[in-house]
């Protein structure tokens, strides 16, 4: 594990040294990045220029899904590298190169291309929640502030895993990456929004099958005072961590068991 | 005979392929890419796999280094089972794939090497001493601050082979290292092989499907076609076998009746050009001083067998119970 880790930083180290040499190219993405995403949230905005509430949600609250949507998603992307385009690998077969090296594959290649720039979006949905949550009427105990915390964490640990699984998916479909991407992107859409709006069934789907929902709607109802959409008994507000830390270990032996299948390509 | 350095028993890779057959029919097939095969290699010696396109070669090395999973059989590299103990066996051993680098592509050679000795945890003396070492042998220096996508394949080759050695690998790999590469490039690979091999002791093992490489650097050859072990042994019995005759080809001044002369027969003509068969044990000089001295010789050149006349031969000798055909 330490090993795996050291392997980590030093591949991802090299990656934005090579990049840091180009300032002026990095400076112009991160920021580029920054504007890009924001432009989703000034959309919220201009609804709410219309409507005082969302599904009952006022702005702050909904900043308060959409900031910590954004920063988990996007620490989780930063931190899986090119795991999302293993895909190509595995049909080109360039895959054989990282099974002769002393570090584990999936430590590899989310480490591959390591690209701070990504960083951008996490920047911008902090600065939502800056800007959301002095507007809540919470009393930020410590509980609160840790609960907070362990949201984000967990929420990037979950969008990780989800990234693996979604590797894994790459070994035996071709076109794989389509059904991540709907997962991950069209994921934290849905999550940027309050449950509310959406239909029992699909808030049911995102708890219980593809548990999206611990990245931030069931703990973000504990913070805000309000029940959770389905009414589940008030524990499973703070089960985030361990919901993270079980999809981590299904997507860990998924991704073992994905490897072996790995056949290269015939020259 | 030293130690046992690779350990190959009965071993089997089968891929199911799935083929269209006719328009909404898919039809699952198999191909036995290696087909049992079984071997050993000794701690420092230099040897050559041999055979034709599609023979098996690399998806051996894919499993002698652990990309991929045996279908059966057994397989043991200095005591690891390399799809189990993969990261642990990584550390011992290097690899060359000649028709893809093991380097990054976008980093410049260098950065590349400096990555390499940290993952590997090289120690700083030992690092320097090896990079020393080849980049003298293998001409590197000018290539160091060079992104490795800007390298020609004789360069990059070379540079991937500075690579696979910077950590002291007990045994090297090379799937086709020559394939592609100009005459000085191949020169230059050859000669460092040998000198690896016998200055350091390294553990040699290489795929090619040309015979020349197999010449100039090993004693010891394996020759394998459709997945199964067809010869093993020496240099000189692969000889025997497949030099059982060289061609010399004559190209006249003018178009003549088949060439006559004693030692070899004509077994093709074409215009002013024929093809003249002789036994690979005699000499080409005095068959070559008879045709110029009866025929008006415009030019001439001599062939020697390529691999896939080996292995047709083999296939007949195979055929006749010659013993020392596997
Ligand atoms: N990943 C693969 N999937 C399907 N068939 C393969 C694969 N790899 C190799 N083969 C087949 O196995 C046989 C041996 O291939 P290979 O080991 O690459 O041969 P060589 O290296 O000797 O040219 C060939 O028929 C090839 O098409
Ligand atoms: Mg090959």
């Amino acid at each position: 594990m330490g090993e795996a880790v050291r392997a980590y930083m030093l591949t991802a180290g090299m990656w934005m040294r090579s990049t840091m040499t180009y300032r002026l190219s990095f400076a112009l993405t991160f920021f580029g990045n920054i504007v890009l995403t924001s432009l989703d949230f000034v959309a919220i905005l201009i609804m709410f220029a219309h409507v005082e509430a969302l599904g009952g949600f006022s702005v702050a609250e909904v900043g308060l899904l959409y900031g910590t949507t954004s920063f988990s998603l996007s620490v989780a992307h930063v931190l899986t590298g090119e795991l999302h385009e293993v895909g190509s690998r595995i049909r080109d077969g360039s895959l054989d190169v990282m099974f002769v090296r002393p570090v584990p594959v999936l430590v590899q290649l989310a480490a591959d291309r390591f690209a701070l720039r990504r960083l951008g979006r996490a920047a911008q949905g902090l600065a939502v929640l800056g800007w959301s949550l002095p507007q809540l009427d919470v009393d930020w105990t410590p509980w609160r502030v840790a609960l907070l915390v362990t949201m984000l964490l967990s929420g990037a640990a979950i969008f990780m895993a989800i990234y693996v699984l979604g590797a894994v998916f790459q070994f035996y479909a071709q076109d794989a990456a389509e059904v991540q991407n709907s997962f991950t992107y069209g994921g934290s859409t849905l999550l940027q929004y309050p449950p509310t709006i959406f239909g029992r069934e699909l808030v049911q789907g995102v708890t219980f099958v593809v548990p999206l929902a611990f990245v931030n709607w069931i703990p973000t109802m504990r913070l805000l005072g309000r029940d959770d959409p389905l009414g589940l008994p008030g524990f499973v507000d703070f089960l985030s961590p361990a919901v993270a830390a079980a999809l981590l270990l299904v997507a860990g032996l998924a991704w073992r068991a994905a490897l072996g299948t790995y056949r290269s390509t015939g020259s | 005979m030293g130690e046992a350095l690779i350990e190959v028993r009965d071993l089997e890779k089968v891929f199911h392929v799935r083929r269209r057959a006719g328009r909404w029919r898919r039809t699952r097939e198999e191909v036995r890419a290696v087909d049992g095969i079984s071997f050993t290699v000794d701690r420092g010696s230099m040897v050559g796999y041999i055979g034709p396109n599609g023979a098996g070669k690399s998806t051996t090395i894919k499993m002698l280094t652990g990309i991929l999973t045996p279908s059966g059989g057994r397989l043991r590299v200095a005591g690891i089972d390399p799809a189990r103990e993969r990261t642990r066996l990584a550390r011992r051993i290097g690899v060359v794939f000649g028709q893809r680098t093991t380097l990054w592509w976008d980093l410049p050679l260098r950065d590349s090497y400096a990555l390499v000795r940290r993952l590997y945890r090289v120690e700083e003396a030992r690092f320097r001493a090896n990079m020393e070492r080849c980049v003298e042998l293998l001409d590197l220096a000018e290539l160091l601050p060079v992104p490795v996508r800007q390298l020609s394949l004789g360069q990059r080759m070379r540079g991937d082979i500075a690579a696979a050695l910077l950590h002291d690998p007990e045994v090297l790999y090379l799937d086709e290292p020559t394939i592609g590469l100009d005459v000085i490039s191949k020169a230059k690979v050859r000669t460092f092989l040998r000198d690896l091999n016998k200055e350091l002791g390294t553990t040699v093992l290489l795929t090619t499907h040309d015979l020349s490489d197999i010449e100039q650097l090993c004693s010891r050859v394996m020759v394998i076609d459709h997945g199964r072990l067809m010869y093993d042994g020496g240099l000189a019995g692969l000889r025997e076998i497949g030099d059982g005759e060289r061609t010399l080809v004559v190209d006249l001044e003018r178009e003549l009746p088949p060439i006559e002369v004693p030692g070899a027969r004509t077994v093709r003509v074409e215009g002013p050009r024929q093809w003249l068969a002789f036994p690979a044990s005699a000499s080409a000089a005095p068959l070559v001083a008879a045709v110029a001295a009866g025929h008006p010789v415009a030019d001439l050149s001599l062939r020697e067998p390529d691999i896939e006349d080996v292995i047709a031969r083999m296939y007949v000798r195979g055929a006749a119970g010659a013993p020392e055909v596997v």
